[in-house]
């Protein structure tokens, strides 16, 4: 059995696959669990506009009341680095004097 | 909100019972305005604090030294960053701000326009400047505007390893040679002062703590900032040595606290007012630096075009 997806006034909004066959774009939700802590990666739906999304990603993301706030975002404004490219990207893991713990002080000085 | 319920209300609400403010709540004009002065000038220090430290890169004494203190430097840059973030977060401009420190009108820190006149000077800073500056980041971490106190605790947690390596950096040269001990000891001398300043005024005398502190924007006063550096410097002086130059300076086992003299106020206005020893080179510095990058930043707009135009 094969569904259609409703089409939206707007084709531009439809993503299409390669079978042809369109769907609503995808959308990142980023969820806020309380006051003073930053929007975190929840995870990610199929939505036909900002306002459906913002919706759907309650029901799907916060359905027990993990959180206060709700970001969306179109996954296809997401840019994203090369999985592949980690170690070259990433080069800070060469550098351990950027951590506090390379520095030996002495216990007598106390807390630093 | 609560039903019926005001936005001074609910703002009053957060406050009282201690939690975070967000950029999409109601706030007064005079909260935000007293937060993107703080913050900004936060951001700014950070900027400019780059300079003093940036001086001693291409002689640092090995490669060892020289790659920490690139690390440090480039830590100041993205701290800024963090910064300037927070502060546009509250409906102010990057270029309003940029604008603002050229023409004078935004402050930085003060300690900065101090010169690092020998390699001691990057560990006195590292230790005194840096452990000043995590004492007052510290209290801010608890800050009631939710993206300054995050900004706070993601500098926090990197900032931790530039007072271990300025504090490394001065125990070296107090096991050294009796001229580098020397060095040390003329480093604290010079920096002692400038760094208790960094508080700011006495309570007394702070014309926006009592506001500050209501809001919880600050959650700790000036003078009880100071002591706790105090408190905790002056074992670790002890510990590596040294003199800290001031003939008052006492244990009060009354008041569980080191008793210390009073600042040169004259001189810490003085420098607030731009007539500090590198005041004017700083500011010409950054300046000269924003117009000389001029065409950094037209050359990426103009590869960002390009490629637009490509992909098109």
């Amino acid at each position: 059995m094969t569904y259609e997806v409703p089409r939206t006034a707007d084709e531009k909004d439809l993503d299409y696959r390669q079978d042809g066959r369109s769907q609503w774009p995808m959308w990142e939700v980023f969820v806020r669990q309380k006051r003073g802590l930053s929007h975190v990666h929840a995870g990610s739906l199929h939505a036909p506009d900002a306002d459906t999304a913002l919706q759907m990603a309650r029901d799907v993301y916060t359905r027990r009341v993990e959180g206060i706030s709700i970001w969306v975002v179109r996954s296809d404004q997401v840019v994203a680095s090369d999985p592949d490219e980690a170690d070259a990207f990433f080069e800070a893991a060469a550098k351990p004097y950027r951590q506090a713990t390379y520095y030996r002080i002495p216990d007598e000085v106390g807390q630093m | 909100m609560g039903i019926g319920m005001t936005g001074q209300e609910r703002f009053e609400q957060l406050i009282a019972s201690d939690e975070k403010v967000e950029p999409t709540d109601w706030m007064p004009e005079g909260y935000r305005k007293t937060l993107i002065r703080q913050i900004a000038q936060h951001a700014h220090s950070e900027i400019i604090g780059m300079q003093p430290e940036g001086n001693w890169i291409t002689r640092a004494p090995t490669l060892r030294r020289k790659a920490i203190l690139m690390a440090k430097v480039q830590d100041e840059a993205g701290h800024g960053l963090y910064l300037y973030s927070a502060a546009e977060t509250l409906g102010v401009g990057r270029d309003e701000l940029v604008e603002h420190l050229h023409s004078g009108r935004h402050k930085y820190s003060s300690i900065f326009n101090y010169p690092t006149l020998t390699w001691a000077d990057i560990g006195a800073i590292g230790w005194l400047v840096d452990g000043a500056a995590i004492t007052n980041q510290v209290m801010l971490t608890r800050c009631s505007y939710g993206p300054y106190a995050r900004a706070m605790v993601r500098i926090c947690r990197e900032e931790s390893f530039h007072q271990r390596q300025g504090f490394e950096i001065m125990l070296t040269l107090c096991r050294g040679t009796p001229e580098q001990k020397q060095m040390a000891q003329d480093a604290l001398n010079r920096w002692w002062w400038p760094a208790l300043m960094m508080f700011g005024p006495h309570d007394t005398d702070s014309t926006h703590t009592q506001q500050s502190m209501a809001w919880k924007i600050k959650r700790v006063s000036n003078d009880d900032l100071r002591q706790q550096f105090v408190d905790m410097t002056v074992p670790q002086a002890e510990y590596l040595g040294l003199t800290i130059p001031d003939p008052e300076l006492k244990w009060n086992p009354e008041r569980g606290h080191y008793d210390f003299g009073e600042i040169d106020w004259d001189e810490f206005w003085r420098v607030v007012k731009g007539f500090g020893p590198e005041s004017r080179d700083r500011l010409a510095h950054k300046v000269r630096a924003w117009e000389e990058g001029a065409w950094v930043r037209e050359a990426a707009a103009a590869y960002a075009a390009k490629h637009r135009k490509e992909a098109a």
